[in-house]
């Protein structure tokens, strides 16, 4: 403006050029706190990156080597000298169902008298001579769990008895530890575990491809075991985790949602509405463990629900992930437009139908995002587990939620404890991979679905 | 005795009323209507009535009051914490402000335009069905397709979006998203069509197409508009209502009030002296 020289400069204020001076002469210092600032956050950045690294890839190093274990090929004669046992019954037209029932049953039983291992050592003695005279050392070379794999295969079809089959069974956990490398081999043999003789063995056997290294199904189709480590599995907790997850999702989050939906949207601001929400803020950041006590002292004690049961891990599990559930359907509820609400409510919307039909429809990526992740947190879930006795030994899959299970984390958490260190030391990481792989499958679809139901407005 | 006098002796503001040349029928009738935020109270005893088939607008400067009482005709007000409306608005025999009213139906009865264009974000189709469809005007689909389509011919947008009914309504531009707007309102047939500052977000052109909307809506629907152009309610409205702090200051026919203003600070408003 023309005005500008005629009017009066302002006491003390600076003339424009020395106004740039002084804006010039800080310039290089805000720079420089500018890239201070932008190289402290990449190296918080990189150090937390690095400490993931170290964390997986120790998690990895240890864990992918038990996706696979030692597992022995034999041909195996099922001699009916050992496997001395009568013709499977069939039903009479004479007989009752129930005394047919009878017969199959007792007719089992021989069949799980039979002497495995007997039947394991001639085997065995095909592929190593010496092995017919040390029965012990032969018995030692094969997982005991892998017995009940024979009496199975007979049990399904009696007519192997008298035929030679190639099965393959899975080694002890000692000859894995052997053959991996996991026990120091110039350990003095009474530190050792596998006997000289079997030491030797595994060595050859490996070398002739009798053993070799197979992907472990066993670790997905067993449960846990102690008195078969090799073939001890994850089958068990997996499926624990599973029902509980299940639970979580049935009872904590339409729960939560609805509850998120009731504060947001419907009730009175007064008070009462405000303690409920300091309450449920805190809620969340109760620690895990006290959610367990509640679950023993309500669940177990007052409604006689059984102990280690996934009905109980769950609904302690749903009521610590409630609350993340809520406050992250509040956070996305409160996160449309208002004015998307106003339009509605404008139109002749009532209050219910401009949440059902507009408010909710836009929320529900967030919620997903919120609920997904707040499963996966309960999935990881073990401090409460304990408490309701989920850290029983169990070895059963539970076939109802009502049913003593594991879970997976408590199967982590008992394996680490594990006194046969060498062996499941391995083990106990691979099991926190599948946990980690289940976690960011879960991640993954909370992205996944966010990305695919976020709407623009 | 002047307002300013009556104001003085009673502590109480006595609005000054111009009566059209012509007389209009009475749509609704406001009468002593107070508004609290909490314990501040935001309107003192307004009282007016809206002729039917015509604008009416609400003008004054920012933070007057406009948007409160126009958000008391169809209880929008309701939806914010703390608000308490008192007051008769009498429409046709049958008070607004009366609890008992179903706001459901009210607000199918008085639709309304917001400030910002705040379409659905659903197709432009899905935009104009959602009224009819919640009150279950429409009969079949075909009734439905018809009313879609005659909204949005009386929106005068039907020429532009007339091949794109299933895009997203939030693709259409600012001006044209008002329009939607207008269309969706007009789709459920109100008798009344609220519209507080509907073309403060959009450029001169779409502007000008929303007053000539506005005007042709007239013959058919009583409308009330807030506006801070001056020019815009000289053009569109028949009645200007001038607020000031909370208070009806003046209220007349739309050419009255901007050629002879009775109240000095009207006329310092109109003028562009503050405000
Ligand atoms: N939700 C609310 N809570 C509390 N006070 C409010 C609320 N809305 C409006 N007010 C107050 O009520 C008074 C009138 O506000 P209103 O929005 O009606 O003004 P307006 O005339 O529409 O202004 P503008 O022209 O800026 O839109 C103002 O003093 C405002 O601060
Ligand atoms: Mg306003």
């Amino acid at each position: 403006m023309a005005s500008t020289a005629e009017t009066p400069a302002l006491a003390g204020a600076p003339s424009p050029r020395s106004n740039r001076d002084v804006v010039e002469q800080n310039l290089a210092r805000r720079h420089r706190n500018e890239a201070i600032f932008r190289f402290t956050g990449l190296g918080a950045i990189l150090v937390g990156i690095a400490l993931v690294g170290v964390l997986f890839g120790s998690i990895l190093i240890k864990g992918v080597p038990a996706f696979t274990q030692a597992t022995m090929t034999l041909e195996v004669d099922f001699d009916p000298e050992i496997i001395n046992i009568p013709e499977r019954p069939v039903l009479q037209a004479s007989q009752s169902v129930a005394e047919y029932e009878q017969a199959l049953l007792s007719w089992r039983r021989r069949l799980a008298f039979v002497n495995w291992n007997k039947v394991i050592q001639a085997s065995l003695a095909k592929v190593l001579p010496a092995a017919a005279d040390n029965a012990r050392d032969a018995a030692g070379m094969i997982a005991s769990g892998e017995r009940i794999k024979l009496r199975d295969m007979v049990e399904a079809d009696p007519s192997i008895v008298g035929t030679t089959q190639a099965v393959s069974l899975v080694a002890a956990a000692n000859v894995d530890v052997w053959l991996k490398g996991n026990i120091d081999r110039t350990l003095p043999q009474h530190m050792q575990q596998l006997s000289k003789l079997q030491q030797e063995w595994s060595d050859e056997l490996y070398q002739r491809g009798v053993i070799s290294m197979a992907f472990s199904t066993a670790l997905f189709t067993n449960v846990d075991s102690r008195s078969s480590p090799a073939t001890a599995g994850l089958l068990g907790a997996i499926v624990g985790s599973v029902m509980m997850m299940l639970i979580v999702l049935v009872v904590a989050v339409p729960i939560g949602v609805m509850a998120a939906i009731y504060l947001e949207e419907f009730a009175p601001k007064n008070r009462l509405t405000d303690l409920i929400e300091v309450n449920i803020n805190n809620l969340a950041a109760v620690p895990s463990i006290v959610f367990g006590l509640l679950g023993a002292a309500v669940f177990i004690n007052f409604l006689g629900l059984p102990l280690s049961a996934p009905i109980v891990g769950g609904l302690v599990l749903s009521l610590m992930t409630l609350p993340t559930v809520i406050i992250a359907s509040r956070a996305s509820l409160r996160a449309v437009p208002p004015s998307i609400r106003q339009a509605a409510l404008g139109v002749g919307a009532s209050p219910m139908q401009a949440m059902f039909h507009h408010t909710l429809p836009l929320a529900v990526p967030g919620m997903l995002t919120g609920a997904i992740i707040g499963v996966a947190q309960a999935l990881g879930e073990t401090a409460p587990l304990l408490l309701i006795g989920m850290n029983a030994f169990v070895a059963s899959v539970p076939s109802t939620p009502m049913e003593q299970s594991s879970a997976l984390p408590v199967q982590i958490y008992l394996w680490q404890g594990n006194e046969l260190r060498n062996f499941f030391e391995a083990r106990t990481s691979a099991a926190i991979i599948v946990l980690l792989a289940v976690m960011i499958t879960l991640n993954a679809l909370a992205i996944f679905l966010r990305n695919r139901f976020e709407r623009r407005w | 005795m002047s307002a300013v006098a009556a104001e003085a002796s009673t502590g109480r503001y006595e609005t000054i009323r111009i009566a059209d040349p012509v007389a209009r029928p009475t749509k609704i009738a406001a009468k002593e209507v107070y508004v609290h935020y909490g314990a501040k109270e935001a309107l003192h005893h307004v009282s007016i009535d809206i002729p039917a088939q015509a604008v009416t607008a609400f003008i004054g400067p920012s933070g007057c009051g406009k948007s409160t009482f126009l958000r008391c005709f169809n209880r929008m007000n309701d939806t914010i914490e703390n608000c308490r409306v008192d007051g008769v608005l009498d429409m046709e025999g049958e008070d607004l402000n009366d609890h008992s009213l179903d706001v459901v139906l009210l607000r199918a009865r008085v639709g309304m335009v917001f400030q910002k264009p705040n379409p659905f974000p659903k197709s432009i189709f899905e935009n104009i069905a959602y009224g009819p469809r919640i009150h279950g005007v429409a009969q079949d689909k075909a009734h439905l397709q018809e009313i879609v389509e005659t909204s949005l011919k009386k929106a005068g947008l039907w020429e532009e979006v007339k091949d794109r009914l299933n895009e997203p309504g939030t693709g259409l531009s600012g001006g044209q998203q008002q329009r939607l707007c207008i269309a969706r309102a007009i789709a459920v047939s109100p008798e009344v069509i609220l519209m507080d500052e509907p073309c403060s977000a959009l450029d001169p052109i779409a502007t000008a197409k929303v007053e000539e909307l506005i005007g042709e809506l007239r013959q058919n629907y009583t409308i009330i508009i807030v506006t801070h152009s001056m020019s815009q309610a000289q053009r569109v409205s028949q009645r200007t209502a001038y607020f000031h702090l909370g208070y009806l200051v003046e209220e007349g026919p739309t050419e009255s009030i901007f050629n002879n203003p009775q109240e000095k600070r009207t006329k310092d408003y109109i003028t562009g002296v503050f405000g």
